[in-house]
């Protein structure tokens, strides 16, 4: 349909897909046809704080994790660190600590090989349409991972193979692939057989020669496609994460609070996770349920941060697994001491954390405290608690209280995504700013184009959804003053 | 003469007069589902869960006493159904979340929709509105998941010699009630029979939860009633 329009126009484009759940992204145009801001909506509501109120404490980490399907194991795992401080015990014993690690390393090495392989190669391998105009702009029909399969059956074998390794690792530690149960206030339920050992020990080679290959095509192309890739919804920005306290290495489980601006200079140093609120704040705006997380002390125009793969590779003094290491070494020389800002290199830095994860439970599954006997831990007992871990997509805050009749009172969560919330907004904004003004027409590359800069950071917008083939997409034109002038429809696997 | 002989679904059972059909069948390895029915709880014939036909009439095994030469149905496709869709009821008339409940793996209901095939509800949801009493400091009263079998309330007379649970109401208000304001208020303690007998996730003890792993659970490798058949194979 055609767009034309004399005054200031929005477009919207609805629903996101290959992200988790659903978004909406709205384009504002001036009346001269240039880009002033694009927003990405989140019209998704899940209410998990309100409903676990009321509930049994110990419910709390099978519970939440039911927020999603993808990287439940997270969610898991952080409301189990914070009942571990209701029941006093965080001190956990080394078998509860390394099994819960080996649990979080499972999930991070299949949630990263779904992303990288299954929902973002695609944009990477067919790229180039014919145009030459950019790397991104394949025919619908051909990015998903379908496509992938029959034209690079090899890499997509290796992909559904690593996210299944994962998946073993969850379910030898969790007892489930999704949404397990092994985490439990103050430890685990089980340790692991010599025989679950063995069997996952079998297949680490293969595992680690794959990941240390899907380092080596990530940042190949990132290298090879630099010119392109830089700019392409990139922006300065802040990076936070959790960083090991002993020494700032990366740690994905368990730490402090950490950021670095946009050349790396730290501006939070190492806070404890019960601070969090002593440094951070939540703005609310009226025309997105997510709100949009920001360090307290720069305020919200300048306090906001990245958080995920890129951030951590940036707010990491190094990372502790050899491979990884020299990995990370070569990241940071793109940028030498800034902080790496391109958005597009969040596909390097998670493929880099692909092969520490490997790396990290190829040393646990060696370790013999994984046999062990005892599991659970307990001391006097707490009636607030917050846990932070390093979901895939970045940092994920729990904050509970607990009353004496073990009843949840207050729940608060900070999911990675929301984290997240205002960096999307500008790397869509600078999507639409740099392809989009002038443009009378809404051509099919450029949805995709603002597709692949949400889809580097890995959003989870909640559920678990999955659309194979085209995009089902919504797009609408606005006026100046806020009305309908035009109405463009797509549903999935048609051509617009 | 103490002894009669019937069959269950042209199985020959030998049994004691005065004994019930699902004693009967229990010890002759013929597993009949049941859920209010508890081991020697007095039955009260409530869920229905155990109906057989007998000589052709459809009666609760728990509480029809054996007759000779009486001819019991009881894995009919008619029955199943019946007991399927008791079930179902059960399900969709309270809150029952399998995916977090920590009974999951122990609990009969579960268990039973499993050995029934019954994998979606057939019925639509009624979402009642119900209370989670936490008060008391050992165990905990969820209301969303009983399904009124009335297993604490005789176990608490019959087994603890205590009155701590009754029903109140009728019909579709019928429900749980404590004996005081909440179960706090109660003498009811954690090594009570009645807190141990609850089929489902309503009575339970606090801080338990989820300390047995999947896989190792209960029901997970073997269907409910398989410890009943395994006596008639042997």
């Amino acid at each position: 349909m055609a767009t034309k329009a004399s005054k200031g126009k929005t477009y919207t484009i609805l629903p996101v897909t290959r992200v988790e759940g659903h978004g909406k992204v709205t384009i504002h145009m001036n009346d001269a046809g240039v880009v002033e801001y694009a927003r990405l909506h989140i019209v998704e509501f899940r209410g998990f704080e309100r409903f676990i109120l009321g509930r049994p404490f110990w419910e709390v980490p099978v519970m939440v994790q039911r927020l999603c399907g993808i990287c439940p194991v997270s969610h898991h795992l952080a409301a189990a660190k914070a009942m571990d401080r209701i029941v006093g015990g965080e001190q956990l014993t080394p078998t509860a600590e390394k099994i819960r690690r080996l649990m979080h390393y499972g999930q991070m090495f299949q949630s990263h090989a779904l992303h990288f392989f299954h929902l973002s190669s695609p944009d990477f391998l067919f790229g180039a349409d014919g145009t030459a105009e950019s790397g991104f702009a394949a025919p619908p029909a051909k990015r998903n991972i379908i496509a992938v399969a029959r034209e690079f059956p090899k890499l997509a074998v290796q992909g559904v193979m690593m996210r299944k390794y994962g998946q073993e690792v969850i379910l030898a530690t969790a007892g489930k692939k999704i949404h397990g149960t092994g985490a439990v206030p103050g430890g685990v339920n089980k340790n692991l057989s010599v025989a679950e050992r063995d069997a996952l020990l079998k297949d680490v080679d293969q595992m680690t020669a794959w990941a240390r290959s899907a380092v080596t095509i990530a940042r190949d192309y990132t290298m090879e496609h630099l010119a392109e890739l830089a700019p392409f919804g990139s922006f300065d920005s802040n990076h936070l994460s959790l960083v090991r306290e002993s020494d700032g290495a990366l740690d994905l489980y368990d730490g402090v609070l950490r950021a670095v601006d946009k050349d790396r200079n730290m501006i939070l140093v190492d806070v404890n996770c019960q601070r969090y609120l002593d440094v951070l704040m939540e703005e609310v705006r009226p025309w997105s349920y997510m709100k949009f997380p920001f360090l307290k002390e720069l305020g919200p125009d300048h306090g906001w941060y990245r958080v995920g793969p890129l951030a951590r590779l940036n707010t990491a003094t190094f990372i502790d697994t050899d491979e990884a290491y020299t990995a990370h070494k070569e990241f940071r020389e793109l940028q030498k001491d800034r902080s790496n800002n391109i958005t597009m290199c969040y596909h390097w830095a998670r493929m880099i954390e692909l092969l520490h994860s490997i790396e990290k439970i190829r040393e646990l599954l060696l370790d013999t405290d994984l046999q062990g006997k005892e599991l659970l831990t307990s001391g006097p007992r707490r009636e607030e608690a917050v846990a932070i871990i390093e979901a895939p997509r970045g940092t994920l805050f729990h904050h509970y209280r607990v009353n004496r009749n073990d009843e949840v009172t207050m729940c608060n969560l900070i999911v990675s995504t929301t984290n997240n919330n205002e960096p999307m907004n500008r790397a869509v904004t600078k999507v639409a700013k740099d392809h989009f003004s002038g443009r009378r027409e809404i051509p099919e590359k450029l949805l995709n184009y603002i597709e692949v800069a949400i889809r580097a950071y890995d959003p989870c917008l909640s559920c678990a959804t999955h659309a194979l083939g085209g995009m089902p997409l919504v797009v609408e034109l606005y006026d100046a003053g806020g009305g309908l002038v035009a109405r463009r429809v797509r549903g999935a696997g048609q051509p617009v | 003469m103490n002894r009669v002989t019937f069959t269950i679904d042209g199985k020959e059972v030998k049994a004691i007069r005065g004994q019930t059909i699902l004693k009967a069948a229990d010890a002759a390895g013929v597993f009949i589902p049941r859920l209010c029915a508890y081991r020697d709880l007095t039955p009260n014939g409530s869920c229905r869960v155990c109906s057989v036909r007998v000589n052709g009439r459809i009666q609760a095994a728990c509480v029809q006493t054996v007759a000779e030469g009486a001819i019991v149905e009881n894995e009919t496709p008619e029955l199943l159904e019946y007991r399927r869709n008791i079930v179902d009821m059960l399900f969709v008339e309270g809150n029952h979340f399998c995916m977090f409940c920590e009974k999951s793996g122990f609990c009969e209901l579960q268990a039973l929709a499993y050995r029934f095939g019954i994998k979606a509800p057939r019925y639509p949801f009624l979402y009642p509105k119900r209370d989670l009493d936490m008060s008391h400091p050992h165990v905990f009263l969820d209301h969303n998941r009983c399904i009124l079998c009335g297993r604490c309330v005789r176990a608490s007379q019959d087994m603890d010699g205590k009155n701590v649970f009754q029903f109140v109401e009728r019909g579709g208000r019928k429900r749980l009630q404590v004996n005081g304001d909440s179960l706090s208020e109660t003498d009811l303690k954690a090594t009570d029979e009645a807190v141990s007998v609850c089929p489902v996730g309503a009575l339970m003890k606090k801080r338990v939860g989820y300390e047995v792993p999947v896989g190792r659970r209960r029901y997970d490798e073997k269907p409910i009633g398989d410890d009943i058949e395994m006596k008639g194979e042997k």
